[in-house]
């Protein structure tokens, strides 16, 4: 049976458009970005280069970009060092609320899935935030599945005040939110907001977001821009790797940072890289596979375009993945992750939005930060 | 009335046009502001001046 | 393909600017002809009573007029100034130079802006002429700056490129052309000014106190096209070969 599907650039009833060209100047340059033209010696040239041109970004996420991961990375650590010394930022996400009102094909908490829903009472929520921030962590991040109905802003707002008293920095990642509503959280005590646009295809995103408010491309889109409106500190950026065509995602993902930053110079940037994993063993070698080695280029470019960026390396991947990313390319690290609604001190009261692959808790990648040459950093600002 | 700073004889009921060119002031290549504001060329022939108006006439020189 | 230099919805084939103080008007037309400029600046004086020559009869007649601000000490009377120059019909450009130090000559930032905010209002093509800011560079592009020109070193001094990392900032981060003004008293400096990847070059002492100076003149817009290649061209650095697998991402898996 068919399915009238909604357009995903009208905007749904209380979504605040906002006047901005980002939007355009993104999706315009990357329609014009064709990887397959690009040369070694384009990889080449931007490898020269102390600042790159849009051009020598995507010469960087190019296939012909492939042989020369060793360059770059090389390249990156000088970078990554200049801008970070020896410092990794820890944190960990506590998950408050998994309801989700959106329909998206590749998503465990897909409101059509039959997993178990649940919210964390206040109550439940502090004895989660103590046992957290028991573990020496002084930055958290809170995250909720996207139901405005049943995690509205202001549960949202008590949960980032109580958060706010036992942590240094508060991050959240939850639905997009009009400028007013960032700034009322913002008034809470949280300082950065991660949203992520998963795909910049739009017949991509339209075909994976089926129904619920984040089918609206353009809305999600802008938030990093409301969010700075309504005064938060940082913006983070990320595309679900491999959902569309990985290097034209990530080529729009460090454009719609940049220009961003160039709008809102004081904004502090972050980028995420999550990915769909290829299947093991899958005969036909999709090019649009996230194997490691891609998900690194990936990040080796986003490190040399903005070099003064944070990055962030999620528990979806191994270990032994993580630790040699640190240091070289990503700036941050979760530890003690756990995935399902809280779970942190007590049972948890939902089903897992995904599986992580590292479980280390946080002493054991502690450790392993010092064992690297690195330091461990819990808080690096104080706030007034 | 004063034009650049120097004490100026005016003509009968001259009007700013009149008066730039009686003193052989290149019409085309200056601008002139009086008492501060300044005068739309277009204008020039409407402006009756009088004793106690201020004139600068300024046009371009040479300069980075 | 045309490289072109576009100010304000202007384009332009040289990017050399010429300043025309400082020399007689005989020359004028010489030296522009022979530095290729295609923009020259002036500046408003009072006018003196009858038959002056006058220098707008000495610029070719396919040059942009950029007239200056020179004597302006605050954003008010460079507004003033800028609309004089207007009344005289030669156009919409203006370089707004707010000066009030007279031993070093530095430009006003703040005046600047404040300044650029108004004209750009008014529908001037505004080209500000400052101190290499990077957050003064950002305001005056939202005060709706056409280009930014900041100084390489003092006005006069000859020096060349003393704020070359600072000028580096601003092309990597400015959308608008970056022209660097005053300072520059070789065609070797200008052209590393060009090399480094300014759009374009603003210079008159160097050229005015050459003992020719249409032969300066020249050499400078030589210069300027030569650094523009080399930057189009792109500048080598030595780079060690590529490598298959090695050390740092030796532990990719999967």
């Amino acid at each position: 049976m068919a399915v009238k599907r909604t357009d995903p650039l009208a905007y749904q009833p209380g979504m605040a458009i906002i006047t901005s060209e980002i939007l355009d100047k993104v999706l315009k340059n990357v329609d014009n970005y064709d990887y397959s033209k690009i040369s070694a010696r384009d990889v080449e040239e931007a490898l020269k280069k102390d600042h790159l041109s849009m051009k020598d970004y995507g010469a960087l996420l190019s296939p012909a970009a492939t042989p020369y991961l060793e360059e770059m990375a090389k390249k990156a650590v000088i970078e990554t060092r200049r801008h970070f010394g020896n410092s990794i930022g820890l944190f960990t996400p506590l998950y408050i609320a998994n309801y989700c009102e959106n329909n998206c094909v590749y998503c465990g908490f897909n409101c059509k899935n039959k997993i178990r829903r649940g919210k964390l009472s206040l109550a439940e929520m502090e004895r989660e935030l103590e046992a957290i921030a028991k573990t020496g962590l002084k930055e958290i991040l809170i995250l909720t599945g996207e139901s405005r109905h049943h995690s509205g802003v202001e549960y949202i707002g008590a949960a980032v005040k109580l958060a706010a008293e036992y942590f240094a920095t508060v991050g959240i990642e939850i639905y997009p939110l009009n400028a007013d509503e960032y700034a009322y959280l913002k008034k809470c005590g949280a300082d950065f907001v991660s949203v992520y646009q998963e795909t910049y295809n739009l017949d991509k995103y339209q075909q994976v977001h089926l129904s619920g408010p984040k089918r609206v491309f353009p809305y999600r889109f802008d938030s990093q821009e409301r969010a700075l409106m309504g005064g938060m500190r940082g913006v983070s950026f990320g595309a679900l790797l491999g959902l569309g065509d990985f290097r034209k995602d990530a080529f729009a993902t460090g454009l719609h940072a940049s220009f961003i930053q160039q709008k809102y110079p004081h904004a502090e940037i972050g980028f995420s890289t999550p990915r769909l994993r290829p299947f093991i063993n899958n005969a036909d070698n999709n090019p649009n596979d996230v194997h490691e080695q891609q998900l690194l280029q990936v990040m080796l470019a986003y490190r040399l375009l903005m070099p003064f960026a944070g990055i962030t390396i999620s528990t979806r991947e191994r270990a032994g993945f993580r630790d040699h990313v640190i240091g070289m390319v990503a700036t941050k690290i979760s530890a003690g992750v756990r995935v399902g609604v809280g779970g942190h001190e007590q049972e948890e009261k939902g089903d897992e939005q995904f599986e992580i692959s590292d479980p280390r808790s946080v002493s054991e990648v502690h450790q392993m930060i010092l064992n690297r040459g690195l330091q461990p950093v819990y808080r690096d600002y104080i706030r007034v | 009335m004063k034009v650049n700073g120097k004490e100026m004889t005016l003509g009968n009921n001259q009007n700013l046009l009149q008066f730039l060119e009686v003193n052989q002031f290149d019409v085309a290549t200056l601008a002139v502001a009086r008492n501060g504001e300044i005068v739309p060329k277009v204008t020039y022939e409407t402006v009756t001046l009088g004793e106690e108006d201020i004139l600068e006439v300024v046009r371009f020189v040479g300069g980075g | 393909m045309t490289d072109q230099l576009v100010i304000g919805g202007h384009p332009f084939n040289s990017r050399f600017i010429l300043g025309s103080g400082k020399f007689s008007l005989e020359i004028v037309k010489a030296v522009v002809e022979n530095g290729g400029a295609e923009i020259v600046t002036l500046a408003l004086r009072r006018a003196n009573q009858g038959g002056e020559e006058n220098i707008l009869d000495y610029i070719p007649p396919n040059v942009t007029l950029l007239p200056n601000t020179s004597g302006a000490r605050t954003a008010e009377e460079a507004v003033k100034i800028a609309r004089l120059a207007r009344e005289i019909n030669c156009g919409n450009f203006i370089k707004v130079e707010v000066i009030k130090d007279s031993k070093y000559l530095f430009p006003d930032n703040y005046e600047t802006i404040k300044a650029t905010e108004i004209l750009a209002r008014d529908g001037f093509v505004v080209m500000p002429y400052m101190y290499p800011d990077l957050n003064v560079a950002r305001d005056l592009v939202s005060a709706g700056a056409a280009a930014v020109m900041p100084l390489a070193s003092p006005i006069g001094s000859n020096k060349g490129l003393s704020t070359r990392d600072f000028i580096e900032i601003l092309v990597n981060e400015i959308p608008v052309p970056i022209i660097v003004d005053a300072g520059i008293g070789r065609p070797s400096q200008a052209c590393e000014a060009m090399e480094m990847g300014v759009d374009a070059v603003m210079c008159n002492t160097a050229v005015a106190t050459a003992k020719n100076i249409p032969l300066m003149a020249r050499a400078f817009g030589q210069a300027i096209e030569s650094g523009r290649n080399a930057y189009l061209a792109g500048l080598g650095r030595v780079l060690n070969q590529a490598e298959a697998s090695s050390p740092l991402t030796g532990f990719l898996e999967d």
